[in-house]
């Protein structure tokens, strides 16, 4: 892992937001980079993309993702949500997040969005969705409290 | 299956029967009908923030998920499929760098078809803990092979 500033990190997001390339942003955040997290933005909202790999998979005779990766998966696309349209001047913190698992998950690629519920200016609420093929038929989906300050 | 957990039986499991438990590397310290303790060895490549390498919460969401399945079974006594339905954490403290983490679950309650469980997330004194989280679970969720059997079918040697 490259040691960086919080100053540098920070900047670093900036730069992503003006320049909507998230890749070295995710590059430099060792569990982003594990998740082969993705960004992609289409008419001005932000889906998250979970690569596809075997080595997500927790229940092998379903085969189905584990669920603690889902968890991870939504967690993650709401941070990058905040990073991604919120005015930051540090990495926001996970408070707590409760995770409501609707289906089992397929290991292929999956994708989540997350909502701001609640943007305080010390905590941000969020509710994130995810889904695989059918955006109608989500996987999972998660409130979250973030301290932002 | 006896009422004894032979660990390295169910680290087998957790090596051979779900590869994502084997990735990251879960440990298997105590099984019994009280609950389970695992644990997680700091890895750099689970760190969420890049600038003091605190854990991503979610590879901590990802052990206690793990622990609070498997201390279903501990209370069972028996394996069979099982599918979390909702899993909530409170993130207490951030995980200290180059520490591992280890969790402890316990199922506290049982019906004929949900498990409610219990898991605390600590480095080494489980009275300063990390996170805390409470989960319940579907049991017989699918008609499919249990746990133990597709480990051994994936050539576990135990």
């Amino acid at each position: 892992m490259t040691a960086m500033s919080a100053e540098d990190f920070v900047a670093l997001i900036n730069t992503a937001k003006d320049s909507k390339d998230w890749r070295p942003v995710f590059e430099i955040i060792p569990y982003f980079t594990f998740l082969g997290l993705r960004l992609e933005e289409t008419d001005g909202k932000f889906i998250s993309v979970l690569s596809e790999d075997r080595k997500f998979i927790g229940n092998p005779t379903l085969p189905a993702l584990h669920g603690g990766v889902v968890g991870a998966f939504l967690e993650s696309a709401a941070l990058v949500h905040l990073l991604a349209t919120q005015e930051v001047t540090q990495l926001p913190k996970i408070i707590n997040i409760t995770v409501e698992y609707l289906r089992s998950g397929k290991p292929i690629e999956t994708y989540a969005e997350a909502v701001i519920t609640k943007p305080g200016r010390r905590v941000a609420n969020l509710r994130i969705e995810a889904w695989q093929k059918d955006r109608n038929k989500p996987i999972a989906a998660a409130h979250a409290n973030f301290l932002v300050s | 299956m006896s009422t004894e957990f032979d660990i390295n039986q169910i680290q087998n499991i957790i090596d051979h029967g779900i590869p994502h438990c084997s990735e990251i590397g879960i440990r298997v310290h105590d099984m019994d009908a009280d609950g389970v303790v695992f644990s997680l060895p700091y890895q750099e490549r689970f760190a969420g923030n890049p600038v003091n390498g605190v854990l991503h919460g979610g590879i901590i969401t990802t052990l206690i998920d793990t622990a609070a399945g498997m201390c279903i079974y501990a209370r069972l006594r028996e394996y069979m499929p099982i599918a979390t339905l909702d899993l909530r954490i409170d993130y207490l403290k951030p995980a200290t760098p180059g520490e591992d983490v280890f969790t402890r679950a316990t199922c506290y309650r049982v019906t004929r078809q949900i498990a409610f469980t219990r898991a605390i997330a600590y480095h080494s004194d489980p009275e300063d803990p990390i996170a805390n989280s409470v989960g319940t679970f579907m049991l017989k969720s699918t008609t499919g092979k249990s746990l133990d059997e597709a480990a051994k079918e994936k050539g576990a040697t135990s």
